[in-house]
């Protein structure tokens, strides 16, 4: 296992290289003068010229990769200039906000999806799984910025039972109950076409399982009904489920761009987005590049948990 | 009788338009979905004709108004613009824009995908490994970083939107296109001279086409979709310009005080994408029947026992371990219902050996299934008949008690060990739960009876073993374990479906001496399922031979070897292969069983029997009992006329 683990890790070295040159390459990619695209329109002549030597654009294409990963493996991604201040500060303070958000709403939509998907795979046909496969259409054709807007309007406006926006509340707060509190909406609406998209299938996987002989041998053994869903067809869906709920974490992850812009949540999602209207292109890169990364660990931690509930991937 | 001997060909299949679209529009779901987008898409189509506000006429007086307002019967925004006309002009962006995304996206990632699995080699590999990168992003973030180097715009939104969902079409059309370059008539398109380009465009094109039209159709709401999320965080379609994202974008400032600005692109956005998808899913399943949700039905824990009301019970047999009386087990599959096994009789004595033996299809399988309720409804049943184990009705038992006596009292070994052994937990743990599901011990004795077990059917070093995962194991060792999670609780009757058919020779003669020799120590009834005369005559006291869900001879074992009477039996036993007799005739009964969804009046046999005669079509034949011990289901039984049937 440990061994398997290693060899995981040493897998990732190459990814991660190829997400450095991917980034480097779309920001490579803009037209005109990347000087001026970086440090905006009312950039001092002094300061394009101090930039250009510093990427280094008067080399290769080659040697300014070199020169730019070297920076960045040294924790240095460049300067803000709309904000004035290391990219780097700005994108871990923002990530771990994010980080909070998106790792929520990645639990609520595995626990839900998961359970949604075992219950109508039971119950197929019946009235459960109607109203689950309802709610699952319902939820993955939802825009998750308008479901936002909807949540905000019943549960904020309405009803008044959570806040509508921020992280923290303005004055005081800032403990863990005022957190949770303002987590609830944003985490629900992130997750909600995560949990259509893993109850779907769950669904479909515990229906292929229970139809493997091997169901049919627990069953051939007296095992209660209970145990025969539950232990042994839900273990053997759960490993086709595993990955699924790897790639959710991408589409988590990324649909937090527009559920920190409604919930004006401090995460990456809306820097990303003012950065990009204020054309702060190194923050962008940064941004990107780091929330990547973060999606690569994710994927690798659903390979090895696949790993440890299924032997046979274990080589 | 030329008429008869041959098989009834099947109807030749078509997988014509009109069928797939009738198929389409039988299910409801998919058929909503559509009439809703072409009747969005008919709007969308002829928005210019339509009696229509100008769409971007400020009027600062009728700001916010609420629908069903006068002359604004959705209401106006924040500028006093009439949001009906908005809505359809802005339905028009997005429906346009998305569509574009989604046809660069096809054409695009259909290409990659169809060089990569054609040309294969290091191209495939470089150009895999590029769309494995970009598929590391999450894709939203990418298509944000390309808009930010493009700069805001809807063309450009619209690109990224494109460029970020060309690696699933380029993945998905790989794959298939893959598996189409190595079929026989590529091969032969190349032999016959036809450029590389050529072959791709008629050869493999129309057949990847299904494939991209399913990946298109699943994607294209996800673009719409997209597209209208970049445009709500002002990242698309800038203004004057509006489609669905940028409106809600807008009502969203106005939230508070005028919700529906916001409500109404939300509503048109999520209607559309919803149809989209409705529509996507009927389309997959026309187009990729296995997906089909109605073929994934879920079996319950024990068949349905149906018997028709007021049938008098046919009487037991005391003396015998497993008795059964006419068994009719039935699978309804559409409109069609399959007689796996009409009325077939059966009668087990204590530590006697019965061996059931037929082609596949001939019900045997089906009849060992029905005894523990293991036949999976849907779609099978059980209509009629008794099964009883040792005078107690099985087929009116509670679940319970059929749960206490699976496994406990009966229990089963099937044919494929690889499949019918939980590839998830170790054998140790499988054997453990057997034994605990039905004695009353601690972790630890039972991992002791797991071992001893494994002992028992002979399995060297069984302490490591208990550990191993069924994938670890030969598929013999395999078998011994299914054999000794089978043996766990001292069962009276074991019934073994093909359970030496995976395996090869060699080791099929050792787990057959192994079961011969535990049903003498452990005094168990064996009931073993085969297709294989060889393997019976190696084990069984009695044989019942099967041909179409019926028992069309029966008698002692050495008997039926020597002296067949129903010339089915005749024909299997010359299917045996034996060393030294290379003249033997292996040659396979000629044509095939009958389907019994549709079984011909008179004897099922009759239309590939060489003795077949007129009264054989004629009614139902009877099994007819010709010597002690000894029936068959024939009006012309073989008597001792070996060798020129």
């Amino acid at each position: 296992m440990t061994a398997y683990i290693a060899k995981r890790l040493l897998a990732l070295i190459p990814v991660l290289f190829g997400l450095t040159l991917i980034v480097f390459l779309i920001m490579a990619l803009i037209p005109g003068d990347p000087a001026r695209a970086i440090l905006g329109a009312y950039a001092t002549p002094e300061n394009l010229e101090r930039l250009n030597r510093q990427l280094g654009l008067d080399r290769s294409m080659p040697e300014q990769y070199l020169i730019w990963l070297g920076n960045l493996l040294q924790g240095d991604l460049g300067r803000s200039y709309s904000l004035n201040r290391p990219v780097i500060d700005e994108v871990m303070e923002r990530f771990s906000a994010t980080l909070i958000l998106a790792g929520t709403a990645l639990v609520i939509c595995s626990v839900l999806g998961l359970l949604a998907g075992i219950i109508s795979a039971v119950r197929q046909f019946g009235w459960t799984d109607r109203i689950v496969t309802f709610f699952v259409l319902i939820g993955i054709s939802t825009p998750s910025f308008f479901l936002g807007l909807l949540l905000i309007l019943l549960f904020a406006v309405q009803l008044r039972w959570f806040p509508a926006s921020g992280m923290y509340a303005i004055y005081g707060g800032g403990d863990l109950p005022d957190l949770i509190r303002h987590l609830v909406l944003p985490s629900l609406t992130l997750a909600a076409v995560a949990t259509g998209v893993i109850a779907r299938l769950t669904r479909t996987a515990m229906l292929e399982v229970l139809r493997q002989d091997y169901i049919r041998t627990a069953r051939a053994k007296g095992l209660t009904e209970r145990k025969v869903i539950y232990r042994h067809a839900f273990k053997a869906a759960l490993v086709s489920v595993i990955p699924v709920i790897g790639i959710q974490a991408g589409f988590v992850l990324g649909g937090a761009v527009y559920i920190e812009t409604v919930f004006q949540w401090p995460g990456i999602g809306a820097m990303l987005v003012n950065a990009i209207s204020t054309r702060d292109i190194l923050l962008v890169q940064g941004g990107v590049l780091v929330v990547a990364a973060s999606y690569v660990l994710f994927n690798l931690a659903a390979d090895v948990v696949q790993s440890i509930l299924d032997p046979r991937l274990r080589r | 009788m030329s008429a008869v001997t041959e098989p009834a060909a099947a109807p030749p299949k078509r997988a014509d338009r009109p069928d797939s679209i009738r198929l389409l529009l039988n299910n409801k779901m998919a058929a909503g979905g559509f009439i809703i987008l072409v009747l969005m898409v008919l709007v969308a189509l002829i928005a210019p004709l339509l009696p229509l506000a100008d769409p971007n006429a400020t009027a600062p007086a009728n700001r916010l108004l609420r629908p069903m307002s006068e002359g604004h019967l959705l209401g106006t925004d924040a500028l006093g613009r009439d949001i009906l006309s908005r809505i359809i002009w802005g339905l028009r962006v997005s429906l346009a824009v998305g569509i574009s995304a989604t046809l660069i996206s096809a054409f695009f990632g259909s290409l990659i995908g169809l060089t990569a699995g054609y040309v294969g080699g290091r191209t495939d590999t470089i150009m895999m490994r590029g769309i494995d990168m970009v598929m590391a992003f999450p894709y939203i973030l990418l298509a944000l970083a390309i808009v930010a180097v493009l700069g805001p715009g809807l063309i450009n939104a619209l690109y990224a939107i494109a460029i970020v969902n060309i690696p699933f079409f380029a993945r998905n059309i790989r794959g298939v296109t893959l598996g189409l370059s190595r079929r026989e008539f590529v091969d032969s398109a190349r032999m016959s001279g036809k450029s590389h380009t050529r072959i791709l465009f008629t050869e493999i094109l129309p057949n990847v086409m299904p494939v991209i039209v399913i990946t298109m159709s699943t994607t294209v709401g996800w673009m719409i979709l997209e597209t209208a999320g970049l445009s709500f965080l002002g990242l698309g379609a800038q203004p004057p310009q509006a489609d669905l994202g940028s409106m809600l974008g807008d009502g969203r400032r106005v939230l508070f005080n005028a919700p529906h600005v916001a409500i109404v692109p939300g509503i048109v956005i999520f209607l559309l994408v919803m149809s989209i998808n409705l529509f996507g899913d009927g389309v997959r399943d026309v187009l990729d029947p296995r997906l089909k949700s109605g073929a994934l039905t879920r079996p319950v824990a024990r068949t349905a026992v149906e018997r028709p009301p007021g049938e008098p019970m046919p009487a037991a047999d005391d003396n015998a371990v497993l008795d059964v009386k006419g068994l009719k087990t039935e699978f309804h599959l559409g409109r069609t219902v399959h007689k796996a096994v009409g009325g077939v009789d059966l009668k087990l004595g204590q530590t006697e050996c019965l061996g059931i033996v037929g082609e596949s299809g001939s019900g045997k399988s089906v009849t060992a299934m029905s005894i523990m309720g293991l036949v999976p409804t849907p779609p099978g049943r059980i209509t009629g008949g008794a099964i009883r184990l040792k005078g107690e009705d099985l087929l009116a038992a509670s679940d319970a008690r059929i749960r206490q006596l699976r496994g406990g009292a009966v229990s089963h070994v099937f044919q494929d060990p690889l499949a019918t052994l939980h590839p998830l937990f170790t054998v140790g743990h499988q054997i453990m739960e057997a034994v605990r599901t039905h004695q009353p011990v601690g972790h630890a004795e039972a991992r002791k009876k797991a071992r001893d077990l494994l002992e028992l059917v002979r399995i060297p070093n069984p302490e490591q073993r208990l550990d191993s995962y069924p994938h670890e194991l030969s598929g013999g060792m395999r078998q011994r374990v299914s054999i000794a999670m089978a043996l766990a609780n001292d069962a009276e009757l074991l019934i073994a479906d093909e359970p030496t058919t995976a395996l090869d020779v060699t080791v099929q003669a050792q787990i057959l001496v192994l079961m011969n020799k535990l049903r003498h120590e452990k005094q168990a009834s064996i009931l073993f399922i085969t297709h294989d005369f060889g393997v019976v005559s190696a084990l069984c006291d009695r044989i019942a031979v099967m041909y179409a869900g019926r028992i069309v001879e029966t008698g002692p074992t050495e008997q039926i070897l020597a002296d067949p009477a129903h010339p089915y039996t005749r024909k299997l036993i010359d299917c045996v292969p034996v060393l030294g007799e290379p003249e033997r005739r292996l040659d396979a009964i000629q044509g095939l069983p009958p389907s019994v969804a549709d079984l011909p009046s008179g004897c099922a046999f009759a239309p590939r029997c060489p003795r077949a005669q007129e009264p054989c079509l004629a009614g139902d034949v009877a099994l007819e009992p010709i010597a002690e011990g000894r029936a068959a289901r024939c009006l012309f039984p073989l008597a001792g006329e070996r060798g020129n049937a």
